[in-house]
């Protein structure tokens, strides 16, 4: 199965076999623990929910804790489902990295960082106006459209709150695994902050290699 | 230690000798040619050591053939199989970037005589 939850460690750079020097976010995945098999007839749908990351036990409420106590695992910070790739998982079973391989392809998600209220140039790659020879227009939005419709068009991309989304980074290369320290070393950056949590899965965009 | 840290001293070489610029090194690197690898020297002075960790890298210059040819290592590379020092220079900067101005003669640097 190739999903697996993790925690987003930092950037490095890495040497690969053949001498290149790769640019890698470092994410500490797994160990992993299946806390639920959902299946179609009782819960009308097929998903697996794993379950990663240290967590104080007074932190748990009691909800999340009687699940844990269903499955009879450690409770744990995050849990989340997951609906491809789940042939053959059974609940109490435990996902590391070494399901992984490097060359393996991957799309990563998480939640990007906050740039609270953000301006266009920012927030949509707007150029902006000239800083001098009195312009007075820099980094403002500037026009908003047509003035003989005589509104603003719906969805029109002005200054507002950006970041804090669900990002799904697609297609990332797995560099390399390391099964000891439970790490994977994936090329290029991946969205959110550090410590945050970062769901691995195997990638939609390329066919399944069966 | 943090795991980036770990990871970053896990890529450095131990065995790099004792250089700076001003040094005429030889630099033994595989290079792939037609599918087959082998291994390259290329000798020259060492103008520009730079970076630190695993990404620091060495520029170093020779004139081949009349011409100033620049090669530029990252110094921990698994393509740079080892580096040999040939003699010992000494001067006064850090950057010999003024060495790309000089030709002939005044391209010289003088020699260290004292060990090190």
């Amino acid at each position: 199965m190739k999903n697996i939850l993790g925690r987003k460690v930092g950037m490095t750079s890495v040497f690969t076999d053949d001498g290149r020097y790769v640019p890698v976010t470092v994410i500490a995945a797994g160990p992993c623990t299946v806390v639920e098999r959902r299946s179609k007839e009782t819960h009308g749908y097929e998903a697996v929910a794993l379950a990663f990351g240290d967590v104080k036990k007074s932190r748990v409420n009691r909800a999340m804790t009687g699940h844990y106590k269903k499955a009879g695992v450690e409770p744990r910070r995050w849990t989340r489902e997951f609906r491809q790739d789940i042939d053959g998982v059974e609940a109490g079973q435990t996902i590391t990295v070494s399901e992984f391989e490097a060359g393996d392809r991957i799309d990563v998600m998480g939640v990007s960082k906050g740039h609270g209220f953000s301006g266009g140039i920012k927030r949509h790659n707007f150029r902006g106006g000239g800083a001098s020879h009195g312009s007075m227009i820099h980094r403002q939005p500037a026009s908003n459209g047509d003035t003989n419709a005589g509104r603003t068009v719906k969805g029109s991309r002005r200054p507002g709150h950006y970041g804090v989304d669900r990002t799904t980074h697609q297609n990332l290369e797995i560099v390399r695994t390391d099964a000891e320290r439970n790490l994977l070393l994936v090329r290029g950056p991946v969205p959110g902050a550090k410590n945050a949590l970062v769901i691995v899965t195997r990638t939609t965009k390329q066919k399944a290699v069966s | 230690m943090n795991v980036i840290d770990l990871l970053n001293q896990e890529q450095r070489k131990e065995n790099v000798p004792d250089f700076r610029p001003g040094d005429t090194v030889k630099v033994y690197s595989k290079v792939t040619e037609g599918g087959k690898e082998r291994t390259q020297m290329f000798e020259g002075v060492v103008t520009v050591r730079k970076g630190g960790g695993a990404q620091e890298s060495i520029t170093i210059r020779r004139v081949a053939h009349g011409v100033g040819v620049e090669k530029t290592f990252l110094l921990h590379s698994p393509r740079v199989e080892r580096i040999e020092v040939s003699k010992r220079g000494s001067v006064r900067r850090s950057r010999l970037y003024y060495l790309t101005e000089k030709v002939g003669k005044a391209a010289r640097i003088k020699e260290k005589k004292a060990a090190r």
